[in-house]
């Protein structure tokens, strides 16, 4: 198995050994260089601590949570946050329509973000990948074939498809996860059908060729491999598109369904009273902008962080 | 030049019948049509006679090319839901989200392409960073959400734009703000990235050396080719508009084909939402379409390659 990006990355961090000649050589691995650029992008940095902060969220939600989120109290209906006249500390983001606190299903709601954006990412890559592999490795008939598919795909109105897809179907959280995957592989196929162009050229896969290796280990054993750290750029950046397309199919009503806390929805519940009590639009709003805001920097700066050339 | 284009048009028809096929097969297979119109726990009897008037009762492929010849000559069916011409309500709803998509289209190149070009001009200064973060929020901000907190901001703070309705321009201008925001990010990084590029060309170090100077240099030389690849995006971006107006139109109250598509799906209406996706793709398609001769039209290698 070869690493086309390590031994880039090895070949630069000979480069660097070579540049400081007066002081002794530091002994700089792939791993390490990768390390470092890493430790100086402040931008990955604040996105992986965004992003891992509300994964810890959305896996100890019932010990973070404050209340049971789909409790209803009419009591305690349409409660004023913590910081507005009339708010209390039993509910510090106060409470919906339902009396239901608010706080706790935000909380919540990033267990339904979160996997809708990893599922539908995984399915999304699974597709894009397959095709953008066997297309670039193949050409010829096939790629035109699979080239076909995307300018179609590209064509299709997604949200409008999804919007009718949900609704006929039925709509349920993996639903919306398998529709939301199954209309985002674009971005997969089209960069790893021209890496997979490039590395086929490469003489490695000539070799493993002539060693008798057959054309799905090529492309399993050989190219996939070096593909790694392009597809987990793309899979960061998907995890944001689909999470934004879940909560926009849920904001119109044909998405998570009540009584979930998905955050989308819980923007339209809050539409109703938005003159009044504008927070029950604002935070799930800012929930989703910080989530999406994470993972894409970490696109970013993974793709800064992996490529050769470490910009740009 | 010709050629180029006969096997562009090829393609987008090649496209254009796919589709027609995919989302008529699509919608068809995934719920009975007599059921939508009928509801969910209708009799059996009444079932059967709505199969019969809609001609539901014929092999899928017969509705199918039933239904594409019919789109040749202007006839879209009949919406359940409307009882009307399916035709009659595009025609009627088209004009205003063609406006709503432009003016977005409008909202997107002024913001975008002056702070793509100024970051370009001033690379890793505060100014590049001010625009890398304006696309990257953009890029995070939930669209309709931000369709939420201007009607919030504009309805009690600061009423200066109507916030629902289509009766006047004045009508379309926080929507197309929304509308035209969603496309920054993608148009403002490609107009940087082309800028950049072009201005560490030789061609504008030679016009450097002849002494063309700031902002001559920019418009005459580096912009006209930093341009090209942004037009063809601008063509993809306007077919984009069209899809993002179903929240868009939904949020502001504008009777657009956006709405039209949110509420025929909701009231179950396939024809209505058959025709929509398939005109959105083929908005698409032409615009798409339109983005290749540009470009080949603007760029001689492109058609001589």
């Amino acid at each position: 198995m070869t690493h086309f990006s390590d031994t880039d990355i090895a070949a630069e961090a000979a480069l660097a050994r070579d540049g400081a000649e007066d002081t002794p050589p530091p002994p700089l691995t792939p791993g390490q260089l990768v390390r470092g650029r890493a430790a100086k992008h402040r931008g990955f940095q604040l996105g992986l601590g965004i992003l891992v902060a509300l994964i810890m969220t959305a896996i100890f939600a019932p010990l973070i949570a404050p209340h049971d989120p789909f409790v209803q109290s009419l009591a305690n209906r349409m409660q004023p946050p913590v910081w507005s006249e009339g708010g209390t500390w039993e509910y510090p983001l106060g409470t919906d329509a339902n009396g239901r606190d608010y706080l706790s299903r935000l909380i919540y709601g990033t267990r339904i973000s979160l996997a809708v954006g990893f599922g539908a990412a995984t399915i999304g890559m699974f597709i894009g990948v397959t095709l953008g592999v066997i297309s670039g490795y193949f050409g010829g008939r096939v790629d035109q074939g699979v080239n076909f598919l995307l300018t179609a795909q590209l064509a299709l109105p997604g949200l409008l498809l999804a919007m009718a897809l949900v609704f006929i179907i039925g709509p349920s959280v993996w639903v919306v996860i398998g529709i939301v995957g199954v209309l985002h592989w674009t971005y997969y196929l089209v960069v790893t059908r021209s890496a997979t162009m490039r590395l086929r050229e490469i003489d490695f896969v000539a070799a493993s060729e002539a060693t008798g290796a057959t054309r799905w280990q090529i492309m399993s054993h050989e190219i996939l491999p070096n593909l790694s750290n392009q597809i987990m750029v793309i899979f960061t950046f998907e995890l944001g598109v689909s999470i934004l397309a879940e909560a926009s199919l849920s904001f119109l009503g044909v998405g998570i369904q009540p009584p979930n806390p998905s955050w989308g929805l819980m923007i339209a519940e809050g539409k109703e009273v938005m003159f009044f009590r504008p927070w029950l639009v604002v935070l799930p709003g800012i929930a989703l902008f910080l989530l999406v805001v994470g993972a894409n920097l970490v696109g970013d700066g993974l793709r800064d962080i992996t490529s050769p050339e470490g910009r740009n | 030049m010709t050629r180029y284009i006969l096997q562009r048009l090829g393609i987008a028809l090649a496209v254009a019948v796919a589709l027609s096929f995919v989302t008529f097969m699509l919608l068809n297979f995934a719920t009975d049509p007599a059921y939508a119109i009928a509801g969910e726990d209708a009799e059996q009897e009444v079932i059967e006679q709505i199969r019969e008037t809609y001609g539901l009762d014929r092999p899928v492929m017969v509705r199918y090319a039933d239904w594409a010849s019919g789109m040749l000559t202007g006839d879209f069916g009949e919406s359940y839901y409307w009882n009307k011409p399916v035709a009659a309500l595009v025609a009627d709803r088209a004009p205003v989200t063609l406006l709503l998509s432009v003016m977005g289209l409008a909202v997107t190149i002024l913001i975008a392409l002056p702070l793509g070009i100024l970051a370009a001009l001033n690379p890793n200064t505060w100014i590049d960073r001010m625009a890398l973060g304006v696309a990257v929020s953009a890029q995070a901000v939930p669209n309709f959400w931000l369709g939420l907190i201007m009607i919030i901001l504009f309805a009690v703070t600061f009423p200066i734009f109507p916030v629902s309705g289509d009766d006047s321009l004045a009508h379309f201008v926080l929507p197309a703000f929304v509308l035209g925001a969603s496309s920054v990010p993608a148009v403002m990084r490609l107009t940087r990235t082309g800028m950049i590029e072009v201005m560490e060309s030789d061609f504008i170090r030679t016009a450097r050396a002849k002494g063309f100077r700031g902002g001559d240099l920019v418009r005459r030389h580096a912009l006209r080719n930093a341009m090209l690849p942004v037009i063809s995006v601008l063509a993809v971006q306007l077919g984009h508009k069209f899809s993002g107006s179903v929240i868009t139109e939904t949020i502001f109250a504008i009777n657009g084909l956006g709405r039209l598509a949110l509420e025929s799906i909701l009231g179950s209406d396939i024809p209505t939402v058959q025709i929509l996706i398939f005109v959105f793709a083929m908005v698409f398609v032409l615009m798409n379409l339109l983005a290749d001769i540009l470009n080949a039209a603007l760029d001689p290698r492109l058609r001589l390659g």
